[in-house]
This record gives structure tokens, C-alpha cells and sequence, in this order.
């Protein structure tokens, strides 16, 4: 029993420092998105309670504008292909082309909350204002958290492009933009779910 | 621990290719044209079932492919499905308490 | 902030050039005194900060505890109002529950996870004291509101829609969401990084069949904590929508179902309560093998039990709600998981009882506690079961039996075991034994007054007192031996002598920092790898990284099998176990540097806080704290430059430099 363990301690330690092999902050993100699939459950499961509960205002099926958030939806699905580009640029060590698709997520991240933004303020002018409905607050709720989520995710490709031109990375390059990219795909992964259960699926 | 036998070898073969990658999207892209067609085409009786089975396809391709889960390391699947799994299982089972499902 | 490990260092003038890390902040490479503790990333100076912060709300906590008791001691209390009550007993479960319970655990597993999984320091060293930083000002949030206007008066569970805007118009409520979730954010990321640790930086050969248990309890918490917590965010941001932004989750008058609230909260309540009492299960299993003299039985039931109870404990939050109509399906379901998550638990408990049979038992404080808990929670368990019968709890719900029952769990089970751990870890942290006269008069006490509190509570809950009422009167106090007023006034004089012992616990902490024994290297004839490194152990905790080959390991390096005779011979001392360890020293020992970052982003955190209570130009001054933090904190490397090191380092050196904070 000694034997094997000293055996496979001795492996472990040819491939780096960790016991499992595998690195610490990927593992810290799959964690943190474990986490965040509570986090949104939580909300849409709100909303999925609430979405037909409409005393005062406009219905969710009145309102929403189903060619115009499929255009944003389609947008932000396509940013996920862009960003594994990116992520195979970076692991061939081509930090222009990483550049370059780190980039081009970032403009489809931002046209989506642009979309997004848009979307609210057309639906205040219909009289959802957040406090006007129980449907309204928790729609404003879920779908602006999700916006934060993809704001604050241009903002990290935006920095990863600026750390990668001014070659200030504290760690592996391409590790950092695979990490970057599992939270984008998981932002993206989520308006999956929330365009089919909130948009698609009527009250 | 066989884990991390795998995952070294896993971690070099990383996936596919960047063609790889944009038929997935393309097949990303198709599954969303149905799923809008939905709301412009009566499905009867299909309508629910399909739409939830699309949204499925869409979110496994997704973190299977671009997020590598299926080339990766087993513990990183085993980290993000075990806060889905209880994400379901909690939510639903909130959920039923308000006779949502019926 | 200390350098080992470099030679002559006398000869080497002092020119400190720190380089630009961000901005104009130099990195703080050279601190000393206060510094040394403020910046530090070192995972032993983060978790006796953490002891000594929640062991300061504790004594809050505690006092909290005392008024609520002075107010029922006697008929018609006069001591606090009816709203100075609710706030404190309020304060006093918040307080108890996330400044005191949650930290408490989070001090031993930052100290004595990376010691005993063989680690020179956590995954994510300056998270690490994000997490602290974190706390403290959720902390300061929480209590703030005592000088502010009031403290949150709803219940620590805070049920809507009595947490709303029209029954707690005090900015209190405000205070207690925004302090839980910030301090939920410090445990939830020290819940990520933790488990990190555990995974990805056990010392070779250990496996994690090999880890020793309190390791592994630890694990269990913190992937409750990783699912659970996310769920409590979202039911304050609804609460904080509401109370602060005219969102209308609870509002009943649209048509809001207030139940909502109550299942958010105990979908992490109830993994909540495991996360408070399995630090102390890990501690008790390391405690009473080690005094036993024998190992603990049946090792991996103890580990799946524990697992068990952690992914059973998911399904069982209903039993919580029992009184509030969810329909007989529901109820029988959860009924039926709540009895069958008593099961794992009781594993626990032969478990415990077997490793004490025909063990040699030394009577050691930390065992008295030990045996306490095993004691003290197989009583509040049994209550606890009465309330996974449906119609019995019906009963019993919001009466002082459910007060009785969790206090025997949460003060029988996890103060003690928290309080076992202080007297078994004490010689390790501080190197000095605590006094065990005095902690003798600690144990007892408490475990009188204990027992003086929280008993008659059975018998006033099953006559009908109800919970977090603020006043009773002699004319509806009952008869003889059920009378109210005889055993409220047993259980204030069993509160006093509940704190008398914890005050002896305060004198003998001060007793053995003037003139306590210095310990030796292993007081206790101990097992588990934590030990093979000195007291306190040095910054960069092992010389080497040692191998591991057994289940504890450090006992089967001072033991082994007498063939002849088939018993444990004791074969080396543990000084002789050290000495090999420091003789083989690794050459090459980095340490990751200080930083101000997590000091200055947790203060970001908090400004941006307020700003929800104060308005938007507070809110926009703490993102721009936190946003210039975050980019200072990631362009920072983790280890310090060689030019940021006062002084330099010598070429020609055998060891590198290890710059420690």
C-alpha cells in the first residue's frame, strides 16, 4: 500500500506542483461557475413563479419583441465562437489573432447589453417600470444580473487585451484567456436557458 | 489517483480544431433559427418538449465543446455538474412546493 | 515579514527599492509590527485573525445572549424594550451564526488545513485574506446599525414580509443584508479556495483516503458552503431590491408569495447548520483518537458519513417550513429525508463511542469537551428528530423546545468542539499549553450552565412559550412544576454560569500568553501531520514536504507493529521525527509576498455597500476603490520581485529568498 502510494506521489510530481494535475485556477473557476448555476436558478426559478403574476402593466407576452432579442441572442451565441477562436490562438501563442478575436467578443458582448439596454427602455416607455408588476421586478432582476455578468465580462476581455499588449501577464497567457473565456461561455450558457424559459416559453 | 493519469494526456489533445469549432456553431446556429421558428410556426402538442430538448442540445454543445468539458479533466466536470445537478434538484422541488408543475 | 533561510545577511547593506506594482502604491515587501498582520497572505497570521475576530463576536454575541436572559428572568422585564429585544435576539443569532460560528471554523481550517494536507500555504494566498478582509467589514456592516438608527429586529431568519419596508422601516434590516452579503462573499470565496487547496496541494502520498478527517470535514463544509451560499445572495438581493428599490418580491398585496423568502433562505439554512457543526465532528475525530491512544473507528464511515450528511443535507430544507402549509406531499417527503439524514449522523456517534472503547482515555480539557459534544449533541439530535415528525413539530414549532433543541446542537456541538479544539491546537498555534485547572472550571461550567439554559427550555417550549416573546407575566405563568416563571429564572442563572466559564477560558488565555508552559513538541502524542513541524510551526510551516504513507502518519513515524507481540511500539520521539524532517530541509522554499490589495478591495466592497443605504455618489466611490484594486491586484505577481526584497539577496547562495508576510 506504501508502495503504490509513494508511486503515485512520485507522478504527481513530474507534472507540477498540484496533487490532481490539474491547475489551480481552472479549478477555482468551474467552482465559482458551480456556484453561479445556483446563483441564476435562484433568479429564474423568481421569475419562473412570478412571470404570470402581472397586477398592474403590461403582460410579458404584450411586451416582449421575440425578432429583436433572437437578433441579440444570436449575437451573443456567435461571441462564443469568437472567444474559443481566441483561446486557440492563445494556445498557439499568436497573441495578435488572440488579440485580434478577443476583440471582435468583446464588440458582440457589448452589442448585446447595447440590445439589452435598449430592450428596458423601450419596455419602461410601455409602462413596466421595476416596481410595476411582480413579472416586471423579477424580469429587470434576472435578465440585468445577467447583464452585469456580460458587462463585467467585456471589461475582463478588454483588460486581457490591454495585459496581453503591454505584456504584463502574471501567469500563463493562454491559461488566463481560457479562464476569461469559461466565464464568457457560461454568461453565454445561461441566456440559453433564460431566452428559451423566459422569452420563447409564454406564461 | 487515475485522474490525473488522464487528464495530462486529455489536456495535450485539447479538443478540436478551429473548423472544429465553427461547425459547432453553425449546429448552434440552426437549433436557435428552430427555436425562434416556434414562435411563427404552431408545434401542437411539441411545442414544450421541444423547445426545453433544444435548449438542452444548445447548453450541453456549449460547456461539452467550447468550454472543453468533455476533453478536460473529469473533476472539472464533476465541480460544475454537481451545482447544476443541485441547482435542478433544489429549484424544481422549490418549485413543486408552489404547485408550479401542474 | 520575515526572510529565512538567507545567509549572512549582516553584510548586505539596505537599499530598498521596491518596484511599482500599480500605480503609485509600492508593494509592501518590508513591514514589520502591525504591517506584518495587516498585509500579510501568510494562511497562519490570516487564521488566528480570523480566531481573534470571531472570538470577539462571540463575547458580543454572548453579551447579546445575557440581555435576552435578563429580560425573561423575572416577570414584566424591564431591561430592554419590546424593539430592543427583537433587535437583540436578532443580532444575537446573526451574530452567533456568521461572525462567530462560520469565522470560528474558518480560523482552525485556515490554520490546520494546509498543515495537515502537508502545504506550505493555501491555493490562493491573498483570497485568503480577501476572505478575512471580507468578513470583518460584514462584521462592521452588521453591527454598524446598532449606532445607525437600530440593528435588524426581523429574526435571524428575517421571514417575509416582516422583513419589508413597512413592519422594519429602520434602516436596520438594510445593514444586516448588506453585512450578510458581504461576509457570505468572504466565505464564499474562501470556500473556493480552500477546496482548491484540498485538492490540488496535498503532500505526496496522500491520498484522500489518507487526509486526516478533520481535512476532510472541512472539504464536506466548504462544498456546502460553494452551492449554498449563491442561494442566500440571491434571496438578499431580492430583499435588498425590494426594501431599497421598490421591487415587489414580497409584497403580498400584488400577489407575492412570501413562502418564497422562507424556501431561498432555508435551501442554505439548512446546509448552513452542517456547515456550522462538521468543523466540529473533524475536530472531536482528531481529538478523541488522539486521547484514546487508539485510532478512530472505522475511519471511512466517519469520512461517507460525513459526505452523506453534506449532499443529504441539500434535501431536507422543508422540515424548517412544517407550519406553513406546503401541502401533505411535501411535507411527508421531507419528513422522511429529515429522519433519514439522522442516520449518518448516528454513524458518527458509535463512531466516536467505539474509538473511546477500550481506549487508554486521557482526561485532557480538550477531551472533557470532546466527550461534552458526543454527549451534548446525541441529546439535541434526539430532539431534533422529534421535529421530523410532521405533527410533532407542528407543535413545537416557534417555541422555546426548538430554541432548546438547536442550542444543544449548535452550543453543545459546536461551541464544544470548538472548544476542544482551542485546548488540543492551543500548544501548536502559540506554542504554550493552555492551563488545565483552569480549563477544568471552563469545562464544567460551561457545561452546567449549559445544561441550566438550555434544558428547562424543553419543558417551557412544550408549555407553550412561544419564541422571541419579549415578556411574560406571573398571571399566565402556570403551576408547580410547570411553572414558566421557576425555570425562565434555572435557565438566567444557568446563562451566567454559562458565561462565568467562558470567562475562565478569556483568564486563561491571558494566563498562558504571561506565564503559561512552554509546550513541547508533541504535547498530546498526536497523529496527524500537522505536528511534524515545530510550535508554532515556522512561516514556511514544513523544511520539507513530507511523504506521506499512512493515515496518520505522524503516528506511524514515532510507532510500529511489534511483530513479536502485535502491539504499537514506539520506535522514535517526535523530536527525532522533527530533526529528520529539518535535516533533509529543501533547498528552494518560495513564499508568495504581502499585499495591500485584499486589505484595500474588501474596503471597496464596503464602501460600495453603504452607498446602498447612502446613495449613489457613496456607491460610485467604492467601485472605483474596488475597480482600481482588482486591476492593482491582478497585474501584481504573487511573489515579490527579487528588487522589492529589503535587502537584496546574495549571489552565490545556496537557499533563494522567502519573503513572508
Amino acid at each position: 500500500m506504501a508502495e503504490t502510494a509513494t508511486h503515485s506521489a512520485d507522478h504527481a510530481a513530474d507534472h507540477g506542483h498540484s496533487s490532481t494535475g490539474i491547475s489551480n485556477n481552472k479549478l477555482a473557476m468551474w467552482l465559482f461557475l458551480g456556484s453561479e448555476c445556483l446563483l441564476f436558478g435562484g433568479l429564474i426559478s423568481t421569475y419562473m413563479l412570478y412571470r404570470g403574476r402581472v397586477s398592474d402593466g403590461p403582460h410579458p407576452e404584450q411586451i416582449f419583441d421575440i425578432p429583436f432579442t433572437s437578433v441579440s441572442s444570436f449575437v451573443l451565441l456567435m461571441s462564443s465562437l469568437s472567444m474559443v477562436l481566441a483561446v486557440t490562438s492563445a494556445q498557439r501563442k499568436d497573441y495578435s489573432r488572440t488579440n485580434l478575436w478577443l476583440l471582435v467578443t468583446a464588440i458582440l458582448g457589448a452589442t448585446f447589453v447595447g440590445g439589452q439596454i435598449y430592450e428596458f427602455t423601450a419596455f419602461y416607455r410601455e409602462g413596466l417600470g421595476f416596481s410595476t408588476s411582480l413579472f416586471s421586478s423579477s424580469f429587470y432582476t434576472l435578465t440585468g444580473f445577467h447583464g452585469v455578468h456580460v458587462t463585467v465580462g467585456v471589461i475582463m476581455l478588454l483588460s486581457t487585451v490591454g495585459i496581453l499588449k503591454k505584456n504584463r501577464a502574471t501567469g500563463d497567457k493562454a491559461e488566463s484567456v481560457e479562464i476569461v473565456g469559461l466565464y464568457w461561455h457560461f454568461v453565454d450558457v445561461v441566456w440559453i436557458i433564460i431566452f428559451t424559459l423566459v422569452y420563447l416559453i409564454p406564461a | 489517483m487515475s485522474t490525473a493519469t488522464e487528464s495530462h494526456e486529455d489536456t495535450h489533445e485539447h479538443g478540436m480544431s478551429d473548423a472544429g469549432y465553427i461547425k459547432i456553431a453553425l449546429i448552434l446556429a440552426a437549433i436557435t433559427a428552430l427555436e425562434v421558428s416556434t414562435y411563427y410556426v404552431d408545434f401542437g402538442p411539441l411545442f414544450l418538449p421541444s423547445l426545453i430538448a433544444m435548449m438542452f442540445v444548445k447548453f450541453f454543445m456549449v460547456v461539452s465543446y467550447f468550454m472543453h468539458l468533455k476533453f478536460d479533466n473529469k473533476l472539472f466536470s464533476l465541480m460544475f455538474y454537481i451545482g447544476l445537478g443541485l441547482a435542478i434538484f433544489v429549484y424544481v422541488a422549490a418549485l413543486a412546493t408552489f404547485k408550479f408543475f401542474m | 515579514m520575515a526572510i529565512i533561510e538567507r545567509p549572512d545577511t549582516a553584510t548586505v547593506p539596505a537599499v530598498v527599492t521596491p518596484s511599482q506594482a500599480f500605480g503609485v502604491i509600492k508593494r509592501p515587501v518590508a513591514s514589520s509590527g502591525w504591517r506584518e498582520w495587516l498585509f500579510t497572505v501568510d494562511h497562519k497570521k490570516i487564521g488566528i485573525m480570523y480566531g481573534a475576530v470571531a472570538l470577539f463576536f462571540f463575547i458580543v454575541g454572548g453579551v447579546e445572549a445575557l440581555l435576552i436572559r435578563l429580560q425573561l428572568a423575572a416577570p414584566d422585564g424591564r431591561i430592554l424594550s419590546a424593539d430592543q429585544y427583537n433587535q437583540m435576539f436578532t443580532m444575537h443569532g446573526t451574530t452567533m451564526v456568521f461572525l462567530f460560528g462560520m469565522p470560528m471554523a474558518a480560523a482552525f481550517a485556515n490554520y490546520f488545513l494546509p498543515l495537515q494536507i502537508g502545504a506550505r500555504d493555501v491555493a490562493f494566498p491573498r483570497l485568503n485574506a480577501l476572505s478575512l478582509w471580507l468578513l470583518v467589514v460584514g462584521g462592521l456592516i452588521l453591527n454598524a446599525s446598532w449606532f445607525l438608527g437600530g440593528a435588524a429586529d426581523g429574526g435571524w431568519f428575517m421571514y417575509a414580509p416582516n422583513s419589508g419596508p413597512v413592519f422594519s422601516p429602520s434602516n436596520g434590516v438594510d445593514y444586516w443584508v448588506l453585512g450578510l452579503q458581504v461576509a457570505g462573499l468572504a466565505s464564499l470565496i474562501g470556500s473556493i479556495n480552500l477546496i482548491v487547496t484540498v485538492l490540488n496541494m496535498r503532500a505526496p502520498g496522500m491520498t484522500l483516503m489518507k487526509m486526516p478527517i478533520f481535512t476532510w470535514m472541512i472539504l464536506v463544509v466548504q462544498f456546502l458552503l460553494v452551492f449554498s451560499l449563491p442561494v442566500i445572495t440571491v434571496a438578499l438581493v431580492l430583499l435588498m431590491f425590494q426594501r431599497s428599490y421598490g421591487a415587489t418580491f414580497f409584497d403580498v398585496s400584488q400577489g407575492a408569495d412570501p413562502l418564497l423568502w422562507q424556501h431561498l433562505f432555508w435551501i442554505f439554512g439548512h446546509p448552513e447548520v452542517y456547515v456550522l457543526i462538521l468543523p466540529a465532528f473533524g475536530i472531536i475525530s482528531e481529538v478523541l483518537p488522539t486521547f484514546s491512544r487508539k485510532p478512530l473507528f472505522g475511519y471511512p464511515f466517519v469520512v461517507f458519513s460525513g459526505a452523506a450528511i453534506g449532499l443529504v443535507g441539500f434535501g431536507v430544507w422543508a422540515h424548517h417550513m412544517f407550519a406553513s402549509g406546503l401541502g401533505p406531499v411535501s411535507v411527508a417527503v421531507f419528513s422522511i429525508a429529515t429522519m433519514a439524514i439522522a442516520i449518518p449522523t448516528g454513524v458518527k456517534v458509535f463512531n466516536w463511542l467505539l474509538t473511546m472503547w477500550g481506549g487508554k482515555i486521557w482526561y485532557t480539557t480538550a477531551m472533557k469537551f470532546a466527550i461534552g459534544l458526543v454527549t451534548l449533541f446525541t441529546i439535541g439530535g434526539l430532539s431534533g428528530v422529534t421535529h421530523s415528525v410532521a405533527p410533532s413539530d407542528t407543535q413545537q414549532t416557534d417555541t422555546y423546545y426548538i430554541v432548546a433543541h438547536f442550542h444543544y446542537v449548535l452550543f453543545g456541538g459546536m461551541v464544544f468542539g470548538l472548544f476542544s479544539g482551542f485546548y488540543y491546537w492551543w500548544p501548536k498555534v502559540f506554542g504554550k499549553m493552555l492551563n488545565e485547572k483552569l480549563g477544568s472550571w471552563n469545562f464544567w461550567l460551561m457545561v452546567i450552565g449549559m445544561n441550566m439554559t438550555f434544558g428547562p427550555m424543553h419543558i417551557l417550549g412544550l408549555q407553550g412559550q412561544p419564541r422571541r416573546m419579549y415578556v411574560w407575566t406571573e398571571a399566565r405563568a402556570g403551576e408547580g412544576f410547570f411553572n414558566l416563571g421557576f425555570w425562565n429564572l434555572i435557565a438566567s442563572i444557568g446563562s451566567f454560569i454559562l458565561a462565568a466559564g467562558v470567562l475562565f477560558f478569556l483568564i486563561n488565555i491571558v494566563h498562558t500568553a504571561k506565564k503559561g508552559k512552554v509546550a513541547p513538541a508533541d504535547p498530546w502524542d498526536a497523529r496527524t501531520l500537522e505536528w511534524i513541524t515545530t510550535n508554532p510551526p515556522k512561516p514556511h510551516n514544513f523544511d520539507r514536504i513530507p511523504v506521506v504513507h499512512h493515515l496518520d502518519e505522524f503516528f506511524h513515524r514515532k510507532y510500529a507493529e511489534d511483530t513479536a507481540t502485535h502491539t504499537m511500539k514506539r520506535y522514535a520521539t517526535a523530536e527525532e521525527v522533527i530533526k529528520a524532517e529539518e535535516d533533509a530541509a529543501d533547498a528552494h522554499i518560495h513564499l508568495p509576498s504581502p499585499s495591500y490589495w485584499p486589505l484595500v478591495l474588501a474596503l471597496g466592497i464596503g464602501v460600495l455597500c453603504m452607498g446602498v443605504v447612502y446613495g449613489v455618489p457613496v456607491m460610485v466611490v467604492g467601485a472605483a476603490i474596488l475597480v482600481f484594486s482588482v486591476f492593482g491586484w491582478v497585474l501584481e505577481p504573487s511573489t515579490a520581485d527579487d528588487s522589492e526584497i529589503d535587502p537584496p539577496s546574495v549571489d552565490g547562495s545556496t537557499k533563494e529568498i522567502a519573503p513572508i508576510g
